[in-house]
């Protein structure tokens, strides 16, 4: 019960994206066209899981007997670069169509904020392995959903009037909020 | 492209340039944490920091980091300087770095200093790039600085806590969470286009 709870939290009501502002920058940039944007979102729920495992790890069985906490981001930041690099390479060794498929999107996760607030967030809410776990999968749907949720809008918006000074990101701003009000009636679901 | 001058570096992040209304860099910080003036002008000063050491260092170290490990060279300067900003942030101002939260380490992964390093850093001199990061900071900080007091002053009525609406002005709730974020800011672009657009009509 507690583990769906935080499935449905970390996914709906404290959505990354339009409630903690996580990953905003893929949520601007890749949100052109859905079926892009659906695989950046698969693309990051993976790696979002497998780096909270590992930070997980790291943290608990690395940085605090040792008494290192110090040393959290470096670590941290360090683990994602390389898992990324390291994903990137198992991905095209064992599935070249799902490789084709992720593209430029892999490496650009690096930099995602989504990916080490989550791995900061977990460590701060101390989390045990398991709920680690499911948080970073709920994080990863929630972020999908809203990338998708955001692309099929924006499909549509290419045939909208939109004032001059409007275009591009100004709109997408405001598309944002209005979709961030909407998920803000998810608050009372728990 | 011409050599720009000192001055022309240095201020071309305020406006020109603006790292938020112009190039779309750091929102992740931008939208989160300019719920009150007070934390968009620590986020802002936190950031400035980090960026002109790490601009700093980069410059300096720019020969010797090889081109293929740059991109982690920078990732571990940067999130050195900010363990740095952060253990300062908590010991002297802990009220901040509290609310502020997770925010400060996301300063690692702020896509504005990463840019800065890759774009400008590594390929000036040290003297060149402490102006840019300055720049490139105060436009950060001044963007920030104005979108939190939007949203502090219809949000909560108040301005760095002190009130300055009139008494029965009915706060805008939806100001200090999410959407009101998100549509401040996209307001903020949307004026930053349109005078960019008169400026040059």
């Amino acid at each position: 019960m507690n583990l769906l709870v935080i499935f449905i939290g970390a996914a709906l009501i404290n959505n990354f994206v339009l409630q903690q502002f996580l990953g905003i920058c893929p949520f601007v940039g890749v949100s052109k066209k859905v079926d892009s944007s659906f695989s950046m979102g698969m693309a990051t729920t993976f790696v979002m899981v497998i780096a909270a495992m590992v930070t997980w790890l790291i943290y608990n069985l690395i940085l605090v007997p040792f008494d290192l906490q110090i040393l959290q981001y470096v670590a941290f930041i360090l683990v994602i670069a390389s898992l990324v690099q390291f994903v990137e390479m198992f991905i095209k060794k064992v599935s070249k169509p799902l490789y084709d498929a992720l593209g430029i999107f892999l490496p650009l996760i690096t930099t995602n904020c989504a990916i080490l607030g989550l791995a900061l967030t977990a460590v701060l809410k101390e989390y045990n392995f398991m709920e680690t776990l499911i948080y970073g999968v709920g994080a990863g749907i929630g972020f999908t959903l809203a990338l998708v949720i955001m692309a099929g809008i924006r499909e549509e918006l290419e045939l909208v009037d939109v004032p001059k000074s409007f275009q591009g990101a100004a709109i997408t701003m405001i598309i944002a909020g209005s979709l961030a009000l909407a998920f803000m009636g998810f608050a009372g679901i728990i | 492209m011409k050599e720009k001058t000192a001055i022309q570096e240095l201020i071309k992040g305020i406006w020109d340039e603006n790292p938020v209304l112009v190039q779309l860099l750091g929102l992740c910080p931008t939208l989160a944490v300019t719920s009150s003036a007070e934390n968009g002008l620590a986020m802002g000063l936190a950031a400035t920091f980090v960026l002109l050491c790490s601009s700093f260092l980069v410059s300096m170290f720019r020969k010797m980091i090889p081109g293929q490990v740059r991109i982690a060279a920078y990732i571990v300067i940067i999130a050195t300087f900010v363990t740095i900003a952060d253990r300062f942030l908590a010991a002297f101002v802990p009220d901040i770095s509290k609310s502020l939260g997770p925010f400060i380490p996301l300063i690692i992964v702020n896509c504005m200093i990463l840019g800065r390093q890759e774009a400008f850093a590594s390929k000036n001199g040290i003297g060149r790039s402490l102006l840019d990061a300055m720049g490139m900071g105060l436009g950060f900080t001044i963007t920030l600085l104005v979108l939190s007091s939007i949203r502090e002053i219809l949000g909560s009525g108040t301005l760095f806590g002190m009130r300055v609406m009139w008494e029965s002005f009915a706060e805008w709730g939806v100001m200090t969470q999410a959407p009101g974020a998100f549509i401040t800011l996209g307001c903020l672009i949307a004026g930053a286009n349109w005078i960019n657009a008169r400026r040059k009509a």
